[in-house]
């Protein structure tokens, strides 16, 4: 243990500084340096502390630092106003209004984090730390009540009352399938066998889901604590976090959080001298989307192929190694401590009738706020894209918002008045799926998006089963053909076929839920699809074989951008004259459309 | 470190063999065919078991790679937002495919599921690093940093 660290040296005032991912990415590790650098410059370092926090969730607006006990938030920072504002904030006390957050549309600025819309809407259970904490010392951790949950459980709680209380709670597998975890704890619990694991499926594939690489980024003591717990609960003496290899800083705050729990004696031999026995070992996942199902994950963990084998028998029951295992997802540990710590009766105000606390969605896409955000279950998803996201950038019109990865659905308009929770998600035939919400306007095609999932899913699909292998390459082949105007009236009643061979014929979830994007396109958005066939148009602008580029030639004023950055010269015209595109020479790469700032470029 | 060591950390055994790859290809950027037949022996599994996973998980490459690996993200916000595009100028101006390097061995081209930086779609990672919010023109000028 760092002696120094472990002083208690108290600061006026915290600097946070996000260290998510993106906010890393945009270059905020230089801010937390230039911010050390320029409060030691000002002699405040015995006043004012900076930290490096998890992801603050506002990733569109990286990189963020919030000051703290003052509560403002400024955002897209850049090294050189970091001078500036330590004077004027720290100084002279006068918070930097050109450095804070404008919302769409508006011109006043907003001081404090808590006024922002994007925030004032969220519930904090599972991120209750984010951003306020630095998730590499244990010692914050534990400053914030942290593993308290695990002493009581370990101390004055026996296996029954863990299963009960979290079966009292109401939680639900935050993965996606939405399973009683109490539930499923009592079935490992009850399975004959000496030796038990537990698994933390760490394996976040659904594209356009980033809430668990968060979690474990931002909070990675409240997931090991929840195993903890969890194992005592099971009788488990051995857990796995199985995490994808894409996720560098996930893999080394965990464990960086196990070595520090370990030399607590919060891991390990007799923890709080209890008597209970637990360790956690990391792997690192191979970058194959369907070991998040848990039989291929298992295999995976085992040093095989990771191909999904037939349940029953259920984890529960024959698991890793043949052995009764439970698996979790991060956020379903997540919950853990909190539900313990406060108890059940608490947790279960959250949220709706069968759909019990908090879920973290990644809210992104076509959105003007994209991040990270926790709602309590039963909030409708208008609420989460037009109050915490601030709705469509560019006033483009919103079309659908696409839930629960490949496996989920496209939700559109007339739906948006849904509460979110497990059972109205699966009414319109999208799932909650582990809480990537993508946000979709008018410009997005969902013939285009119905063949990207395929696409995905074709490549993904471990080949075991044929309707899965099979099926989705010929539904991939049908969509490609649409998309290149080829595509005949009968081909949707072939993928309506496709759709009920696959969904019944496939072993694992992989393939039973594959083709729910193609059927929620289809149901909700037939008409773009005969659009596609009959007319042989792209109403989005989207498909390449079905569309054109010109020029306005009044919106355009010659400026040559456009002429430049086309990269096969089927651009021409003479300066300050309206330019023009040779049809047959252009590539539909886009390329002038994104530079143009008249909005002269037309897709037809 | 030397591929013994690298086996000796997770122990000859086949649930250490993707660390061990993993790890292999960290160190050396690929999966070369010695390494394997050296794992093969040590950890007393079959070369065709090593094959199998090294062609089964998308990490692992068994050809060479260039100087920078570039991983253009593909995860639905990206895709939503021009990811595909950002893969077709690349395509373009490099002139391989997913999967293939340069003459020169400058970059290699992988077209990668969802990297979790949704935020700031659309995203490619350099060798680790990731870039948002790109466009076609921003591209250019993020590639130049890598010679």
């Amino acid at each position: 243990m760092n002696k120094e660290k472990s002083e208690v040296k108290t600061y006026r005032t915290h600097v946070l500084v996000c260290a998510g991912t993106a906010c890393v990415s945009n270059n905020s590790l230089n801010i937390k340096a230039a911010f050390e650098r320029e409060i030691k410059k000002q002699g405040l370092e015995n006043e004012i502390q900076v930290v490096e926090t998890g992801c603050n969730g506002f990733c569109e607006r990286g990189p963020i630092t919030v000051i703290q006990p003052d509560d403002v938030f400024y955002q897209q920072l850049e090294e050189k106003d970091i001078p500036f504002l330590v004077e004027e904030h720290f100084l002279k006390g006068r918070p930097v209004e050109k450095l804070m957050y404008i919302p769409e549309e508006k011109k006043e600025p907003i001081t404090k984090m808590k006024d922002i819309e994007f925030f004032k809407h969220q519930r904090l259970v599972v991120l209750k730390n984010r951003g306020r904490m630095d998730p590499e010392q244990i010692d914050e951790y534990i400053g914030f009540d942290g593993y308290k949950a695990l002493a009581k459980a370990l101390i004055s709680m026996t296996p029954q009352n863990i299963i009960s209380e979290i079966k009292a709670s109401g939680l639900r597998g935050r993965g996606g399938a939405g399973f009683p975890t109490g539930l499923k704890w009592e079935l490992c619990r009850k399975s004959r066998g000496d030796i038990k694991f537990i698994i933390c499926n760490a394996d976040e594939g659904d594209p356009g889901a980033y809430m668990d690489r968060s979690i474990l980024e931002a909070d990675p003591h409240a997931v090991l604590e929840g195993m903890i717990i969890g194992a005592k609960a099971i009788g488990a003496h051995k857990g796995f976090i199985y995490v994808r290899d894409e996720y560098p800083l996930a893999v080394q705050r965990i464990r960086k959080a196990i070595q520090q729990a370990s030399d607590y004696g919060l891991l390990g031999k007799n923890i709080f001298n209890s008597g209970f026995d637990f360790e956690v070992e990391v792997i690192r996942g191979g970058g194959a989307f369907v070991c998040g199902e848990e039989t291929a994950l298992m295999t995976s963990i085992e040093g095989k192929i990771g191909r999904p084998r037939s349940r029953p028998p259920f984890p529960a029951v024959k698991g890793l190694w043949g052995k009764p295992t439970n698996i979790n997802n991060v956020e379903t540990w997540a919950n853990v401590p909190m539900i313990i710590q406060r108890g059940s009766k608490w947790y279960s105000t959250l949220g709706t009738e069968k759909s019990k606390g908090t879920k973290v969605f990644s809210l992104v896409g076509k959105i003007n706020n994209s991040g990270l955000v926790e709602v309590p279950m039963g909030i409708t998803l208008r609420e989460i894209i037009y109050k915490i996201g601030g709705g469509i950038p560019d006033g483009k019109k919103f079309k659908a918002v696409q839930s629960g990865g490949p496996s989920g659905g496209c939700i559109p308009e007339e739906h948006l008045d849904l509460p979110v929770d497990y059972e109205e998600l699966a009414k319109v035939g999208a799932i909650m799926g582990s809480g990537g919400l993508i946000v979709m306007d008018e410009d997005t095609c969902m013939v285009d998006v119905s063949l990207y999932f395929v696409s995905f899913l074709t490549e993904e699909s471990c080949g075991k089963c044929t309707p899965c292998r099979v099926g989705l390459q010929r539904m991939k082949e049908i969509l490609i053909a649409i998309t290149e105007g080829k595509g005949q009236l009968e081909d949707i009643e072939k993928l309506q076929d496709l759709v009920h061979t696959i969904k019944n014929g496939a072993l694992c979830g992989l393939g039973q839920t594959a083709p729910n994007p193609v059927l929620t396109t289809l149901k909700y958005f037939k008409a773009e699809y005969e659009a596609h066939i009959k007319d042989k148009k792209c109403p989005a602008g989207v498909c390449k074989a079905l569309i054109t580029y010109s020029i306005d030639s009044e919106k355009c004023t010659g400026c040559g951008v456009c002429l430049k950055a086309c990269p096969v010269e089927a651009i021409s015209g003479e300066k300050k004259k309206p330019h023009k595109i040779e049809e047959t020479l252009c590539t539909k790469c886009g390329s002038c459309k994104e530079l143009c700032k008249f909005e002269a470029i037309v897709i037809e | 470190m030397s591929i013994y060591q690298i086996i000796e950390k997770y122990g000859k055994k086949e649930s250490g063999l993707i660390s061990i790859l993993q790890d292999i290809q960290k160190d050396k950027g690929y999966l070369p065919e010695e390494a394997l037949s050296i794992v093969a022996s040590e950890v007393k599994v079959p070369l065709s078991h090593l094959y199998s996973l090294a062609t089964f998980y998308n990490v692992f490459s068994l050809v060479p790679r260039g100087r920078h690996t570039i991983n253009v993200c593909l995860g639905t916000a990206c895709h939503v937002r021009g990811g595909a595009r950002l893969l077709d100028k690349l395509k373009r101006d490099l002139q391989i495919e997913p999967g293939e390097t340069t003459q020169d061995k400058r970059f290699s081209l992988e077209a990668v599921r969802c990297v979790g930086c949704c935020g700031l779609a659309p995203v490619i990672v350099i060798d680790g690093n990731f870039h948002g919010k790109l466009n076609q023109k921003k591209l250019d000028k993020v590639l130049k940093n890598y010679e």
